[in-house]
């Protein structure tokens, strides 16, 4: 698994001067398009992060765990806010993705957890509104329940392959 | 979002009140807003870094391969779609995968907007539009790079240990989406 990041860089760059491309420019130009995406993620994060660590501090979070106790037989309680928001918003999951991660370590069961959900699970509702938005469709809860058993899918397998296969 | 996120902080502040960490949750108001600015800091790097990357592979023809070995999955997903909304999808699900959600998203809005046209019940989202939103919400990415970035940013000694599992369950959330959508558009026309 080491190399695949390694190999991936040095086939991309490889290939752009084989091709002759301007590869300087184009990773300038690249990196500018990543600091627009920081500059829109960073004041929902504040936004969220704020209500996060308030959630966490006044004790809110665990009332709300100890209730959802017999879910989280299943799934850890920790990541349960997590997979409550990420269907909703995008910038939201980020900002709970880093109180976890900072709360309970990024190489932790949890926070390893909390990554794979991330990562295998998609703003599922904001996306329905989106597409839908500029079509003649009024009624399109028909796409809801698959994309919301392909959520659930990617949260179970993001828990067993942490906990069961230990990745 | 507006009731989620302002329910998260009113119900805190009562909940404080009733637990007498009021201090504790001002507090906490505070360290999130100064963890955001870290969280930022050391997650710009690298997401530039990979955006930077990925540009560069776009143009080299990644997309364009991707698309290529894409066209018979689309072909089996959306079998009575047309030419120009099959173009659209391609580069939607190319852009995905590359994890351009900036660039898959205006791809996709065409898509539909295709896949509207060929609608002949204009008022009910067809099987295609349903695929397409399917395959949208559920995410397939060759690189992570926010989870990445922010793996980094919360100090992970391996950031990528992640990318195996992410793959798998993406993979496998895909599926399962997909052939429920397959098998219920299939039993209804029988």
């Amino acid at each position: 698994m080491i190399y695949v990041i390694p190999a991936v860089i040095a086939i991309v760059l490889t290939v752009s001067l084989a091709k002759k491309m301007p590869s300087y420019e184009l990773f300038i130009d690249g990196a500018e398009e990543g600091m627009k995406i920081v500059a829109g993620i960073f004041p929902p994060l504040v936004a969220v992060l704020t209500a996060a660590y308030m959630l966490r501090a006044s004790g809110t979070l665990d009332i709300i765990i100890s209730f959802l106790a017999p879910v989280t037989k299943l799934i850890p309680a920790e990541v349960m806010p997590l997979a409550l928001i990420r269907p909703l918003s995008g910038s939201g999951a980020i900002g709970i993705l880093t109180e976890i991660l900072n709360t309970h370590g990024a190489d932790s069961e949890i926070g390893r957890i909390a990554s794979v959900i991330m990562g295998s699970t998609e703003t599922t509702f904001y996306c329905l509104c989106v597409y839908f938005a500029k079509t003649r469709v009024k009624h399109n809860l028909k796409a809801v329940p698959f994309a919301a058993a392909g959520d659930i899918v990617g949260i179970i397998t993001a828990v067993i392959l942490i906990k069961l296969v230990n990745f | 979002m507006n009731y989620i996120w302002c329910g998260m902080i009113i119900v805190s502040i009562i909940v404080s009140v009733f637990n007498g960490t009021v201090n504790e949750t001002i507090n906490g108001a505070f360290e999130g807003a100064k963890s955001a600015v870290f969280t930022v800091f050391s997650f710009a790097g690298v997401m530039c870094f990979w955006t930077g990357i990925m540009k560069i592979a776009e143009k080299a023809g990644l997309s364009q391969k991707i698309e290529k070995l894409l066209r018979p999955v689309i072909n089996f997903l959306f079998p009575n779609a047309g030419k120009e909304s099959k173009k659209y999808i391609a580069m939607n699900m190319s852009a995905n995968m590359l994890g351009m959600g900036n660039a898959a998203t205006p791809m996709g809005i065409k898509a539909m907007q295709c896949l509207d046209k060929e609608n002949d019940r204009p008022l009910y989202a067809s099987d295609n539009m349903c695929m397409l939103v399917v395959l949208n919400t559920t995410s397939v990415q060759l690189i992570p790079t926010t989870i990445i970035a922010l793996r980094v940013a919360a100090n992970s000694a391996n950031p990528f240990s992640v990318i195996l599992p992410i793959w798998i369950a993406s993979l496998t959330a895909v599926f399962t989406a997909v052939i429920f959508a397959k098998l219920y558009f299939r039993r209804r026309k029988l």
